[in-house]
């Protein structure tokens, strides 16, 4: 896909993503006028600036057909090969990462994430992996857990369970 | 002038408690580590570790990330000089002069005046700082929230009318930022408003932090592994005390760059759209225009070197101003900090000064200490933040988006956020693709409930009357620059239709 496709798609998918935000307000049933005496309805301030990046939106894609930005002109790929490789892969490696840190919680599919990274896509030693594969859950468990007090996402039951017979050295010995 | 110095005296003895000096260390530190490397820059490193702070007091959080802002102005330098790749955007005109210095195998001198002009630049700045930010705050108080409004629109208008990018987009951008702002409940009727897909987890809204660490985490990223792909060239840096002394007696060479740059990257920061890129960009170009030999800019004049770096560290003190006195942030950085005073429990605006005295004074006094810092750290870990620079771009990815998404997961305890932190990361990445500015929209996230909520507050109290916002002096004042801000760009492409046709006649 050239830049100049990614332009005029990308002009419509935000005026498209403008309009549907003023129907999303508009059917809420939110009052988009003036409430006499009292100034804007709560609708109000949405709908308008929605209306404003449908407008915005619209003037790209007046500009795309008169040719007036440089990327309605440009003819090169709008992500290069070589780099959507890099850059998918790195996207959805993320999005895999918030799946399974709903499954097998946060510290095991780090662990993988880290395991990928590190080894398949860095082509690293393993001793570098395994100390990324290990250091990574140690330092999240003692700045988020111990020192933020947060509790991370530990996934099914099962594997809460695991995580928790290991947490309890935590609260038994320190 | 006595009040002053005597808070003064109190912020520094503050800026020297045991933790709060920790900070500065540790936040110069790790400034200095995301400047210098490539793609990183002082709003990454402050939006990504923003939630890490929630550990420590506020007075200490916002000492660390002041110190990491400031830090990551030094370290920028580093790898503009040494590999001739901007660390962050702040250090483009640094590259100009200081690479062709590391091919002469001048880099030790580079790295030495972009070191010493940071520290005159951010001391300069922090002086000027120091007495502009208590009589501007006094005067702040007086403004009721028209003025706020007013205030919050000329910030917008100089996004339009000076940041130089595509106007539709930038509008684009602002109004983006600003409808996000408003999902969930209204402030004022109590009513939810955009509700998608009738998912609960809209009622309450989208934190800023979350456009932030999507948009300066995972986006900056991805950008990063796109533009970096290529292979790096290093210059060997060759640094023996003589020849840092022999250096340090050369600082007249630049003297005058440095101090041109400074006070002028200290105004330019305080402007929300420009910020230290432009302020650097500028003090180059004002340096070479009054050189005595503008040809060798370019070809390792060393002033060149001095004189954007001097002016990228005197901006990011000077868009602290706004962001203290006003409540208004002068650069994303400040308006990512202006969303954590928020987090903390401070009300951002002019009653800071008087609320939180030792917040704000724990804040000024630590900025002349971290500049000290940064300058001796800079200077004594040079050879460490070259080697650091090899780190290849493999092992630093994985762990920026494992801190994105656990620090997005800690602030709001909710996966739902991550999800949301995914996809505005990967959209901001397309859309910047684009040339559609970001940062608008991350300043528009941060100041959209403050701006709505003084629209409505000032039209309450005039009874729906909109012309409150002419009839009162100052915001008035406002009004008019913004809308000749937003009619420049207009105005400036009728001027020069005018000239070409008179030239064509």
């Amino acid at each position: 896909m050239t830049t100049r496709t990614a332009e005029i798609l990308m002009g419509f998918a935000t005026l498209f993503l403008s309009l549907g935000l003023m129907w999303n307000v508009w059917s809420d049933g939110l009052n988009i006028g003036w409430v006499e005496g009292r100034g804007p309805g709560a609708g109000m301030w949405p709908f308008w600036l929605s209306l404003g990046m449908a407008g915005a939106s619209a003037a790209t894609i007046i500009r795309w057909f008169q040719g007036k930005t440089p990327e309605s002109r440009s003819l090169e790929p709008y992500i290069a090969r070589e780099t959507i490789f890099l850059v998918t892969v790195s996207a959805l490696s993320i999005l895999l990462l918030l799946i399974l840190m709903n499954i097998i919680g946060t510290y095991l599919s780090l662990m993988l994430f880290m395991l990928f990274y590190v080894r398949f896509l860095g082509n690293h030693t393993w001793g570098m992996t395994m100390a990324f594969v290990l250091g990574a859950p140690i330092f999240v468990y003692l700045l988020f857990e111990v020192a933020l007090t947060k509790y991370l996402p530990k996934g099914w039951p099962i594997f809460e369970e695991g995580f928790l017979w290991l947490d309890n050295f935590r609260w038994q010995y320190f | 002038m006595e009040t002053i110095l005597v808070s003064l005296a109190g912020g520094l003895l503050q800026a020297f408690e045991p933790l709060n000096l920790f900070m500065i260390f540790a936040g110069c530190l790790a400034g200095l580590f995301v400047g210098c490397m490539p793609g990183l820059g002082s709003v990454n490193g402050v939006a990504i570790l923003l939630p890490v702070t929630f550990l420590v007091p506020p007075t200490a959080a916002i000492i660390f990330l002041a110190a990491l802002y400031y830090g990551a102005m030094y370290g920028g330098a580093i790898s503009s000089i040494t590999l001739g790749i901007p660390g962050a955007s702040t250090a483009v005109a640094t590259v100009f002069d200081g690479r062709p210095m590391a091919q002469q195998g001048k880099a030790d001198k580079a790295l030495m005046a972009a070191a010493i002009a940071s520290f005159i630049g951010g001391t300069v700045s922090i002086i000027l700082f120091t007495l502009f930010a208590p009589p501007l705050a006094a005067f702040a108080l007086k403004f009721g929230p028209q003025e706020e409004f007013a205030l919050m629109l000329l910030a917008f208008a100089t996004f339009i009318g000076l940041g130089g990018d595509d106007i539709p987009k930038t509008i684009f951008s602002i109004l983006l930022g600003l409808v996000m702002a408003a999902i969930g409940f209204d402030i004022i009727s109590g009513q939810p408003r955009m509700i998608f897909f009738d998912m609960v987890e809209f009622q309450r809204g989208i934190g800023f932090l979350v456009l932030a660490i999507g948009i300066y985490g995972i986006g900056e990223m991805l950008w990063t592994l796109e533009s970096t792909k290529g292979k790096v060239q290093m210059h060997s840096v060759n640094i023996t005390w003589a020849r840092m002394k022999e250096n340090f007696g050369q600082i007249k060479d630049y003297i005058n760059s440095t101090w041109v740059g400074s006070v002028l990257g200290f105004f330019v920061g305080t402007l929300p759209a420009a910020g230290a890129t432009p302020a650097s960009l500028m003090s180059y170009g004002l340096s070479k225009t009054f050189s005595k030999d503008p040809d060798s800019f370019g070809k390792g004049n060393v002033a060149g070197v001095a004189a954007p770096e001097a002016a990228n560290n005197a901006a990011s003190t000077g868009s602290m101003l706004p962001m203290i006195t006003l409540g208004i942030p002068g650069s994303p950085t400040t308006a990512i900090l202006l969303g954590g005073m928020i987090i903390w429990g401070l009300r951002p605006g002019p009653l800071l000064f008087t609320e939180s005295p030792d917040f704000v004074w724990g804040l000024i006094g630590s900025m002349y200490i971290a500049n000290v810092a940064t300058v001796l750290l800079n200077l004594a870990l040079i050879p460490v933040f070259i080697r650091v620079l090899a780190m290849p771009f493999t092992l630093l990815t994985p762990i920026i988006f494992m801190l994105c998404v656990l620090g997005v997961f800690a602030t709001t305890d909710r996966m739902f956020d991550t999800w949301i932190m995914l996809i505005l990361g990967v959209g901001g990445y397309l859309l910047r693709k684009l040339n559609y500015p970001v940062a608008p929209a991350v300043l528009a996230i941060v100041l959209g409930p403050l701006a709505e909520r003084s629209l409505r507050q000032s039209l309450i109290s005039s009874q729906g009357d909109v012309t409150t916002f002419i009839t009162r002096p100052i915001s008035l004042t406002c009004v008019i620059l913004a809308l000749l801000l937003i009619s420049y760009p207009l105005i400036q492409k009728f001027i020069r239709a005018r000239k070409a046709n008179e030239t064509a006649a």
